[in-house]
């Protein structure tokens, strides 16, 4: 019998699952929140969403030399993530810009996927947020008008066309159900708390999150409403702008957020915390953004300090 | 961590209703166990020449009590412990020794071996003889009979049982387990074994109960295997006479076999790391063991043959065979109808913690409990990449290691980071490479990190 028999250290078995697979069950988590988002603003959204994933995905290409454009997925996730925190309808290139800054500085300049310290899609987020103010913050939204695709047609590029209006963050006037599902100004993906909720069910059922970071997240934004304003206030603050999307896709980003059980809710209460300082005390309305950042930074301190303990491992002081 | 509201338990929640017993952590491989458990255990071919090594057991190896030209009997005695912490070999044919030198060895380099030449004849040694009934045996012939049989761990820990039987006498054992969790993909040898067995388990576990002085037996078993389930309460209710005995359905999942993982899962106690099972007063034996036990108490017979799963996608017969100790594996291979053409991996155990084999001239041991031949899917070489710190391999890990640093740290040659982050109470599972999504070959450099810290701490 003269085959050659391969030998390899055990295990000899692998999960099916890699990065390429993770990455797109977290698209398809994102499938009803970009369906939401072209519901409630129209085409436009779609071709923003588009945008941001075609130039993310290139310029990871173009960065690793790659001629497969999916490649492991990551890109696409950044790109559309990016997409999620946008306005309807800013100009192409300041998505293309954001999508561009998130690969390059938010991923790439730290040493690639699995290497960055910050959330990358939240990295081009902020830098449109601090160089292109009045094209992602301000006077950028919308009422959404369901069913009606052509709010924002994609003729039609500039805001002034549509019916500008105030965030639910600033004006705290928006009803509970309106912003359950979705029918509120805001950027794309972060309205429709109904559709967040149904991805993040996927994810969590394909054991890619775990509940530790978006309930100590949630649950401290909630608690910290209740205190300042009442049990409605609670779920107001959860529910209106970014917390939902931020607490679910954003903060449970696997590279930039802790491993560690204990390390997971700590971080996840530091985004909640940060985040409604910034709303209730700070001049901008919303805090999502610079919450997970902040965090992002601190993840592997966190880390570090939340080693569990061994299976079988004995108190300090009986050993 | 092991409290309600920790994550394995919420997402397992509904498969832990039909049976509670597990521990936290572990991975659900496909198991893969349709190849060979609906075939009852037959036996092999009897070889015509057996190449048995003299080191078959974790501890000391044996001398050799034969010369080269020696005729020997079927079960007769040929080498002879070195040491406490060791176990006998025996003879698995009468015939000529015809050679005795080092020669292929599951666990790699080679080792001594007997080579005998089988007259064909099976001719039975003497002293082959039943003992007495349980009743009347003293602890100490129990734990003699043992020893004398050379019995150790079948599960493929190759433990001399004597030694687990004779705990030092600060440490009282109250509870034998016997596992027959069988956790390990593939493998069904277990499985059949209580099928087909079931009395004699129950009387290995009562006999080491009695050797032990324990009040309380327990039977896990994965409840994937709902007719061993049945098959062992039957035997049980009918053979237990006064023994306190109980059948534990234990949550599927691997390593539900593992040692400490199994003492959690049955008795809810937790072996301290770096202590054994003792340190919990639990001693567990495999239902191969208590089988074998068994055997030697009512047929005075010695362990020279064991039950082995040849299984996977690359043989062509998969069967459960009765192989004798010192068979050549390709003779094994060569009755199961051969290697598939695209049959490109042999694995000596499961395919989780087993041996691959460069070779298919090897001995089957006593610790052999599976051949496992995997094809051209299983060995494709997957690209390393970056850690995506998923915490997966945590989470998976029964030791609750974070795995991905002690792996990077080894990665990195920071032996004594990896050691500070636990790396010695790693007992190589594998269920960390097994998940990890960037695929990395986590439990092989943490392999690598306990070889050197063992060796450093030498020094
Ligand atoms: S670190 Fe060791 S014990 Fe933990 S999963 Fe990996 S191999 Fe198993
Ligand atoms: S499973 Fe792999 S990718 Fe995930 S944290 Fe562990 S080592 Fe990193």
């Amino acid at each position: 019998m003269d085959r050659k028999l391969v030998v390899s250290s055990s295990p000899h078995l692998r999960s099916p699952e890699d990065i390429q697979s993770v990455m797109v069950d977290v698209l398809v988590a994102l499938f009803p929140v970009a369906l939401m988002a072209v519901f409630l603003f129209g085409y436009r959204a779609l071709v923003t969403m588009v945008i941001a994933m075609v130039v993310a995905m290139v310029t990871e290409a173009i960065i690793l030399r790659k001629k497969d454009i999916f490649g492991d997925g990551s890109a696409a996730v950044t790109g559309l993530l990016l997409a999620m925190t946008l306005p309807p309808s800013p100009p192409w290139w300041v998505v293309a810009v954001g999508s561009v800054v998130a690969i390059v500085i938010g991923k790439h300049l730290f040493g690639g996927v699995g290497n960055n310290i910050f959330n990358p899609a939240l990295v081009g987020r902020a830098v449109l947020a601090v160089s292109w103010a009045g094209h992602v913050a301000g006077d950028v939204w919308i009422q959404p008008v369901p069913f009606d695709l052509t709010v924002l047609s994609v003729t039609r590029t500039t805001v002034s066309d549509a019916v500008t209006a105030a965030s639910p963050l600033a004006t705290y006037d928006a009803s509970l159900l309106d912003l359950f599902i979705g029918t509120v100004p805001g950027s794309l993906g972060e309205t429709s708390a109904l559709a967040l909720i149904i991805g993040a069910i996927w994810l969590y059922f394909r054991g890619h999150i775990d509940w530790r970071i978006p309930g100590g997240f949630i649950g401290i934004v909630f608690i910290m409403g209740l205190l300042d304003g009442g049990f409605t206030m609670g779920v107001y603050h959860v529910l209106a702008g970014g917390v939902l999307l931020g607490a679910l896709y954003m903060a449970t980003d696997m590279v930039t957020s802790p491993v560690t059980p204990i390390g997971k809710i700590i971080f996840g209460v530091g985004c909640g915390v940060v985040t409604m300082v910034i709303r209730m005390f700070g001049t901008m309305p919303e805090g999502v953004t610079f919450g997970i950042l902040l965090m992002n930074a601190l993840t592997p301190i966190i880390d570090n300090l939340t080693i569990p303990k061994k299976f079988g491992e004995v108190k300090k002081n009986d050993a | 961590m092991g409290g309600i509201l920790s994550i394995q338990n919420i997402r397992k929640g509904v498969n832990q209703c039909m049976s509670e017993r597990t521990f936290v952590g572990g991975i659900h491989p496909s198991y893969s166990k349709e190849y060979t458990a609906g075939i009852p255990i037959t036996s092999a071919r009897p070889p015509s020449q057996v190449i048995i090594p003299l080191h078959q057991n974790i501890g000391a190896p044996c001398e050799p009590v034969v010369e080269v030209g020696d005729e020997v009997k079927l079960g007769q005695k040929i080498g002879e412990p070195k040491g406490f912490v060791s176990a006998p070999v025996f003879a698995s044919v009468s015939g000529k020794v015809t050679k005795i030198e080092p020669y292929n060895h599951p666990l790699g380099n080679p080792v001594e071996a007997v080579f005998i030449e089988s007259d064909g004849q099976d001719t039975p040694f003497e002293g082959m003889e039943p003992t007495k009934p349980l009743e009347q045996l003293t602890v100490d012939e129990l734990k003699t009979i043992a020893k004398e049989a050379g019995l150790v761990g079948l599960g493929g820990a190759t433990f001399p049982t004597h030694v687990k039987l004779a705990p030092p006498p600060e440490t009282s054992i109250d509870t034998v387990i016997i596992n027959g969790a069988e956790c390990e993909p593939f493998l069904t040898a277990d499985h059949r074994l209580m099928l087909e067995y079931a009395d004699d388990i129950v009387y290995g576990l009562m006999a080491f109960m009695k050797a032990l002085g324990a009040k309380k037996g327990i039977i896990g078993i994965e409840d994937n295997k709902p007719d061993a389930l049945q098959s062992m309460e039957k035997a049980v209710s009918e053979g237990k006479g006064e023994y306190d005995i109980e059948v534990h359905a234990l949550h599927t999942k691997y390593p539900q076999g593992a040692e400490k993982m199994l003492i959690k899962a049955t008795t809810g106690r937790e072996v301290p790391t770096g202590a054994l099972p003792m340190a919990v007063n639990v001693v567990n034996q495999n239902v191969g063991t208590a089988v074998a036990m068994t055997e030697a108490i009512k047929l005075g017979k010695p362990l020279y043959e064991r039950v082995v799963t040849i299984t996977g996608p690359g043989i062509s017969q998969p069967a459960n065979l009765m192989v004798r100790n010192g068979t050549l594996i390709s003779d094994i291979i060569e009755q199961c109808g051969g290697m598939t053409d695209d049959a490109r991996k042999l694995i000596l155990g499961g395919p989780m913690m087993g041996l691959a084999q460069p070779s298919t001239d090897v001995p089957a041991i006593k610790g052999t409990s599976g051949v496992l031949i995997l094809t051209e899917e299983f060995v494709e070489e997957l690209p390393i990449d970056p850690c995506i710190k998923c915490g997966k391999c945590l989470e998976g890990c029964p030791m609750n290691l974070p795995a991905n640093f002690i792996g990077s740290a080894s990665e990195m040659g920071k032996m004594d980071l990896a050691e500070r982050y636990g790396a010695m109470d790693c007992f190589e599972c594998g269920c960390c490479t097994y998940t990890c999504p960037a695929k990395r070959p986590l439990v092989q450099w943490i392999k690598i990190a306990k070889g050197e810290i063992t060796a450093s701490r030498k020094k």
